[in-house]
């Protein structure tokens, strides 16, 4: 017996040590360009893959590897990982799967059902997990953080991060920082306090919380009227950015609550509509930048910060760069938060200008009448991930060209016109043809960051939920509601391939290589698409 | 760790007959049924039997299923009989279950009453612990809260799954019944090399395992030299009464989720 139990331990001895995914792999993600460790590929939130197999001259001979059909009806907004040849994803709203990444074959399945009391505003979707070691990190609708051993699929430690009763929930992918799991808490759109919170990776321990709305006596809570600031929501529901240099993590933060009624949270409601930077040991604020003060549209900033490295006005200068769900797109320097730049990436009239330090100055207001907003609720981009090519040093974002038109509270809906839709919010222009055959659109584009100039497009008939993927092999993949998966040559923006996905593209493309070989991994509809060349 | 050993089962249905239990087993289906048969069975027990008759089966008065005790001796028929067509007059009502799904109901509460009637002798869980992560070296392929490898079946909430009855059986014979989740596949690729782990999942084309290095690796079938199931790597533990009565202690006191 003993001869055997000890054949069977230097088996397991002979473990070799890179399947364990530290945090030094985590933050060189592009050492291992076959790996995509974190939700955008590394904690630049870049969305870039180093691998260069698939080329424009050749991305139209990509083929369909597999297709892996999720047991679920909701959403597909997560973007896999792939360690060594498996693949991680989320089958909505909480089952984490591990797949072969070359067949798509199941090797387990973890099941969670979330408490009935987790009711997101938005769906009861997923964008995805976290790893560090051996351990997966979830998220959950119910408000939970869950570790999962990588290996079987079971619980190591589940905890509760807020109360789902509370109307708190977790959407979004976790962001992996040193040995902390940090994720911030969603239902900002309900009467929360949202927060952004650390846990040890190996215990599930709380080590710190930020409250993005300050408590009495903090600086920011005087930006809040009455007691607002108890109930003013500002949840948090998309991953975060780590720089190592200045070792802070950056997330954006949601909407204030009530979202179109400002008369009861009057100020400009810090840290609402903001990007924030905290020291990632401690929580600590280092700095801020609101892109919305006392937002009334809805507009969040929820968006992943993409960090990069790029030649400003003679030097190279540490910013980050961050298109807007208000229709402006800004280059900030990420050490100090200081405004370098902002600009309209798309149809844009809420505001006429910024002052020195980037405050912008806001000229629409919601009226009895009804005010006409460009861009609407759904904003110019959403959550979906950009990317940035250090290629062709360009940014690239999924964007949508849409007005609506906003009024004081309790003036609709009303009587249709010959707009016929409406939301609660009022009306919003979001269908194709709805006004007429020039709005609203969606488009993929590719910016300068160093002028925030428009260097190409890829116009779309519908709108877009989808991200973009660039690629050293120069490829921009991306797609949108029509169903189709895309292939763009990155410097022109000409369309080089596309299939059909019969669904909905709601999720970012990835990429990563087994034995040799790049796979392009799309989620759409209810299932998640592999293609390689043959 | 294995689950019932069917050996074990058969030498307590003849103690059973020996003492003059109420008991009266039926060969007609005890001797076919497999591990995957005795979970069928526990499966549909809970979702058609526990609602009335509890999870141990022993809510209503004078009934302990989980023991195998009725209101009069009953045989294995006799039992498929009751649960397809009900006990007139009385709460227990008809079911529309086959002859087989109702077998292997029987099967299960057999088992589970055999395995509860085992004698196992009183031990020291402390010492099984000690045995356990040393002597026994169960960690290399076993694994509790957290600690130890994955080759073999996590522990940590064993107690709470398994009878002791259950685990001495599961120590002396690990290769009588294994759990479907927990059975042993070897493939031999093509250049010779043999790749052995737990079955995760497998399909017409291909075949995915936890090997023993604890990586998850899939396998296209029709690339491979050789495959199939192969027997329990586990050893049977061969330690003195007391040592195994330690042994079954420890695992017993393993509670956690």
């Amino acid at each position: 017996m003993r001869g055997a139990i000890r054949l069977l331990a230097v088996l397991v001895l002979m473990t070799p040590l890179h399947a364990q995914v530290t945090f030094d792999r985590i933050l060189h993600g592009e050492r291992e360009p076959q790996n995509w460790l974190s939700y955008s590929g590394t904690l630049l939130n870049q969305r870039f893959s180093p691998l260069t197999q698939i080329t424009p001259a050749n991305v139209k001979s990509l083929q369909q590897q597999w297709v892996w059909q999720a047991r679920s009806l909701e959403k597909f907004e997560a973007t896999p990982l792939v360690v060594d040849g498996v693949m991680y994803t989320v089958q909505a709203p909480n089952d984490v799967v591990a797949l072969d990444a070359a067949t798509g074959r199941p090797f387990w399945t973890f099941a969670y059902t979330p408490a009935p009391e987790g009711r997101p505003c938005c769906g009861k979707v997923n964008r995805g997990v976290a790893i560090l070691g051996d351990t997966l990190y979830m998220g959950t609708i119910d408000a939970h953080l869950i570790a999962i051993d990588a290996k079987t699929g079971t619980a190591r430690w589940n905890t509760t991060v807020a109360k789902a009763s509370e109307r708190y929930s977790i959407t979004s992918s976790p962001t992996v920082v040193k040995d902390k799991v940090i994720i911030g808490i969603g239902g900002g759109d309900g009467p929360i306090r949202g927060f952004i919170a650390a846990f040890d990776a190996r215990t599930g321990a709380e080590a710190w919380r930020f409250y993005t709305i300050p408590g009495p006596g903090e600086p920011g809570n005087e930006t809040w009227a009455g007691d607002s600031w108890k109930t003013g929501g500002v949840g948090v529901w998309n991953a975060g950015a780590y720089d190592p240099e200045t070792n802070l993590v950056f997330f954006g933060t949601g909407n204030p609550a009530p979202d179109w009624d400002g008369s009861t949270r009057l100020g400009d409601n810090l840290y609402s509509d903001s990007v924030v930077a905290l020291d990632a040991d401690t929580g600590r604020l280092k700095w801020h930048y609101q892109f919305t003060p006392h937002d009334e549209l809805d507009y969040d900033a929820t968006q992943v910060p993409v960090l990069a490295d790029i030649q400003w006005q003679g030097r190279t200068r540490k910013v980050m760069l961050w298109a807007n769900r208000n229709g402006i797109m800004y280059v900030l320097d990420r050490v100090t938060g200081e405004f370098l730049k902002g600009k309209p990436y798309v149809k844009t009239n809420w505001l006429d200008g910024f002052d020195a330090k980037g405050r912008p100055n806001r000229v629409k207001f919601p009226t009895p009448e009804g005010t006409l907003v460009r861009p609407h609720v759904h904003g110019g981009t959403n959550w979906a991930p950009p990317s940035f090519s250090p290629r062709t040093g360009w940014f690239y974002v999924a964007t949508w060209e849409n007005s609506g038109i906003v009024a004081v509270t309790g003036q609709f809906p009303r009587t249709a016109t010959s707009n016929a839709q409406q939301t609660a919010m009022g009306q919003t222009n979001l269908v194709p043809f709805f006004n007429d055959d020039t709005e609203p659109y969606g488009v993929v584009r590719a910016y300068d960051p160093k002028t925030l100039d428009q260097v190409w497009e890829f116009k779309m008939s519908d709108i877009t939920w989808g991200g973009t993927l660039v690629t050293a092999g120069d490829v921009l993949f991306s797609g949108g509601r029509e169903g189709y998966f895309l292939a763009l040559d990155a410097r022109t923006g000409q369309l080089l391939w596309r299939a059909s996905v019969g669904g909905q593209i709601n999720a970012g493309a990835m990429s990563y290589a087994v034995n040799g070989k790049q796979y392009v991994a799309i989620a759409a509809g209810n299932a998640l698409f592999s293609y390689a060349l043959p | 760790m294995t689950d019932i050993s069917r050996a074990a089962r058969h030498a307590a249905t003849l103690l059973t007959i020996a003492l003059g239990f109420v008991l009266v087993p039926c060969a007609a289906y005890a001797q076919h049924e497999t591990a995957a048969d005795l979970l069928d069975g526990e499966r549909a027990f809970r979702n058609a039997c526990a609602n009335c008759h509890g999870p141990d089966g022993d809510v209503i008065a004078g009934i302990d299923l989980g023991r195998g005790q009725f209101r009069r001796p009953l045989t294995d028929d006799e039992l498929v009989r009751i649960i397809r067509t009900g006990i007139p007059n009385t709460p227990m009502p008809a079911s529309p279950m086959t002859v087989e799904q109702a077998s292997k109901i029987v099967a299960y509460l057999r088992a589970r009453a055999a395995a509860t009637r085992a004698s196992v002798a009183t031990g020291d869980p402390l010492r099984g612990k000690t045995a356990f992560d040393q002597q026994g070296a169960c960690t290399s392929c076993h694994r509790v809260a957290g600690a130890g490898a994955r080759v073999g079946p996590d522990l940590t909430g064993i107690g709470g799954r398994r009878s002791a009855g259950e685990l001495q059986r599961a120590l002396l014979d690990p290769g009588a019944d294994v759990a479907p989740a927990n059975r042993t596949y070897r493939v031999v690729l093509p250049d010779g090399t043999a790749v052995a782990g737990r079955l995760l999942s497998h399909d017409t084309f291909t075949v995915q395992l936890l090997d023993t290095r604890e990586q998850l690796r899939s396998f296209a079938k029709s690339e491979l030299r050789e495959q199939g199931f192969v027997p329990s790597p586990m050893p049977p533990y061969r330690g003195t009464p007391q040592e195994i009565a330690d042994m079954v202690s420890y695992l017993s006191s393993l509670r956690g989720q």
